[in-house]
């Protein structure tokens, strides 16, 4: 479905992806785990085009999306959830729902993907008037999943959904990614929470540095030693 | 009694001002916010605005409360290809100055002012319209009123139809998508560009958008005004003031500061003289500088999102 292949991406002058090479496969939740700066919300951002690779390729079912204008990556079936949430925080829930539902089909259905949403996140349905700005932590990363979904994606790119939220929080978000890949959707996530985004996960890879240095299934790699010592202190 | 009349009556000619006044601040307000960046020509464009309705007024007798519906069009256009083909390459080009746009419309407003002068000469003009003098009376309608009020009946018009453009102009930023990409764009554009925003599109409609809204107000203070061609600067500057005390690229802001900019500038020259409004205008615009760093949008946002 996706494939990244042997992608340079630079900073300026300053290489931070080195040679990458990756696929994600229709139904499947792939993680990228790693620690801090290892280039994994970069490698998120070249998918989406805001950043260019100066050498690979990106294809997204045969679209070569390192050559798409960024604004018509979303009209191509892959939404990307950025990290931070990035919402527009001085307009309203249902406001930023619907910037989610710009293009074609998710334009067409977009009271329907509503209710959906709405049922997903009922505190979003209590509070669908309210500047996104006035939200907690938990319900905003809700509402950034939420306008996610309203572009109805083929695949969705979640960039650290755990940040800033309580350990109980971040337990129902995964559960709610879990529920979005039973739905038919593909997932692709970054992560530092590597427990439990292996837990999920499908297959993952592991990055350092820039490269990709270790892959396998989500159980494999829970169980891996480099894994245990580097990620999970045990 | 007489004191209460004159204070009245420079509130209301004060307020009627300040409507005027908030359209034009609202089109800097909607083009700083998504391009932040000021539009240092926005006073020339409402001059070239201006003129438009003034020829149409001389050659063929449109009123220029009609010419609003040319001129407002016309300034579209024109705005869409000044953001196209001047803006945007513009801001592609790395330079060790970072508002290399901002410097684009100072040379804009130049070119304009300038080509206006040889085109048009220096001369001051304005529009004889048969209802210029025409005013309302309180006692006409009330006669047993204890103070008397007169509404001017051009200034009158000029603010109902401001009124109307603002709240046209806020039904399109919150009911259509194309009005919610605008805010979207000018709160989060890397955000807007995730949701298949086509920003450097965006960036044009909100230019012409901004431009209808200063060509409105140019043919809006024609019938009540002089028309000369350096007359931008002037309105460029009122603009400038009003997004600094309204906070910088905040529509709501816009619409506030200038009815207070209209209003203060009303009273300066009814208590002070009439000379004295440029150096009221400069004093609360250090005012707000010095008391209130982010303008009247930083009191809404406060109440609003609680921090």
């Amino acid at each position: 479905m996706l494939e990244i292949k042997n992608i340079d991406v630079f900073y300026g002058d300053v290489q931070v992806i080195w040679d990458i090479s990756f696929e994600v496969k229709q139904g499947e939740i792939v993680a990228l785990i790693g620690a801090n700066g290892a280039g994994k919300s970069t490698t998120l951002k070249t998918i989406s085009g805001i950043l260019r690779p100066r050498r690979g390729e990106i294809l997204f079912n045969d679209i070569p999306l390192h050559r798409l204008e960024p604004y018509k990556l979303i009209e191509t079936g892959i939404v990307h959830v950025p990290e931070a949430r990035r919402l527009f925080v001085e307009m309203t829930i249902e406001e930023n729902l619907d910037m989610g539902s710009l293009k074609g089909e998710a334009k067409k259905e977009r009271e329907i993907t509503k209710q959906l949403v709405f049922e997903l996140f009922p505190r979003l349905l209590e509070r669908r008037r309210q500047l996104a700005g006035t939200l907690s932590g938990g319900e905003q990363q809700m509402l950034a999943i939420g306008r996610g979904l309203m572009g109805k994606p083929k695949l969705q790119m979640f960039d650290e959904p755990s940040l800033g939220l309580s350990p109980i929080l971040v337990k129902d978000i995964f559960n709610v990614i879990k529920r979005i890949k039973e739905e038919g959707t593909t997932v692709l996530i970054v992560e530092q929470n590597v427990k439990l985004t292996l837990a999920i996960a499908d297959r993952a890879y592991v990055m350092e540095n820039g490269r990709i240095v270790l892959q396998g299934t989500g159980e494999s790699l829970l169980n891996n030693e480099h894994v245990k010592t580097a990620y999970l202190g045990v | 009694m007489a004191q209460l009349e004159l204070f009245l009556q420079t509130l209301i000619s004060g307020f009627l001002l300040g409507g005027l006044y908030a359209l034009i601040a609202l089109g800097m307000a909607l083009i700083m916010g998504v391009m932040r960046v000021i539009n240092l020509a926005h006073g020339d464009f409402m001059m070239i605005a201006m003129y438009i309705a003034y020829w149409l007024f001389t050659f063929f007798g449109i009123d220029p409360y009609v010419a609003v519906f040319i001129a407002g069009p016309a300034l579209f256009f024109f705005g869409l290809a000044i953001q196209k083909y001047l803006l945007t390459p513009v801001m592609k080009v790395d330079s060790i100055l970072p508002h290399n746009q901002v410097i684009l419309t100072v040379g804009l407003a130049m070119v304009f002012s300038n080509l206006a002068t040889v085109f048009f000469t220096g001369d001051y003009r304005s529009t004889p319209v048969s209802y210029a003098s025409s005013a309302w009376y309180l006692t006409d309608f009330w006669k047993n009123s204890p103070v008397e009020l007169s509404l001017s009946m051009p200034w009158t018009i000029s603010f109902v139809i401001a009124v109307m453009i603002t709240i046209a102009l806020w039904i399109f930023l919150t009911k259509t998508d194309t009005g919610k990409s605008i805010r979207a764009t000018a709160q989060d554009l890397d955000a807007a560009l995730l949701m298949g925003v086509n920003v450097d599109w965006v960036r044009m409609v909100t230019f012409g958008i901004g431009l209808v809204l200063v060509a409105v107000a140019g043919c809006l203070f024609l019938p009540i005004y002089y028309l000369y061609p350096a007359l931008g600067k002037q309105f460029t500057n009122i603009g400038f003031v009003i997004a600094v005390i309204g906070g910088m690229g905040s529509t709501d802001g816009a619409v506030i500061g200038g009815l207070i900019l209209g209003i203060f500038e009303s009273m300066t020259a009814t208590y002070i003289g009439m000379g004295w409004a440029p150096a009221g205008r400069f004093s609360i615009f250090v005012a707000a500088l010095v008391f209130l760093p982010g303008g009247v949008a930083s009191i809404l946002r406060k109440r609003r999102l609680g921090k």
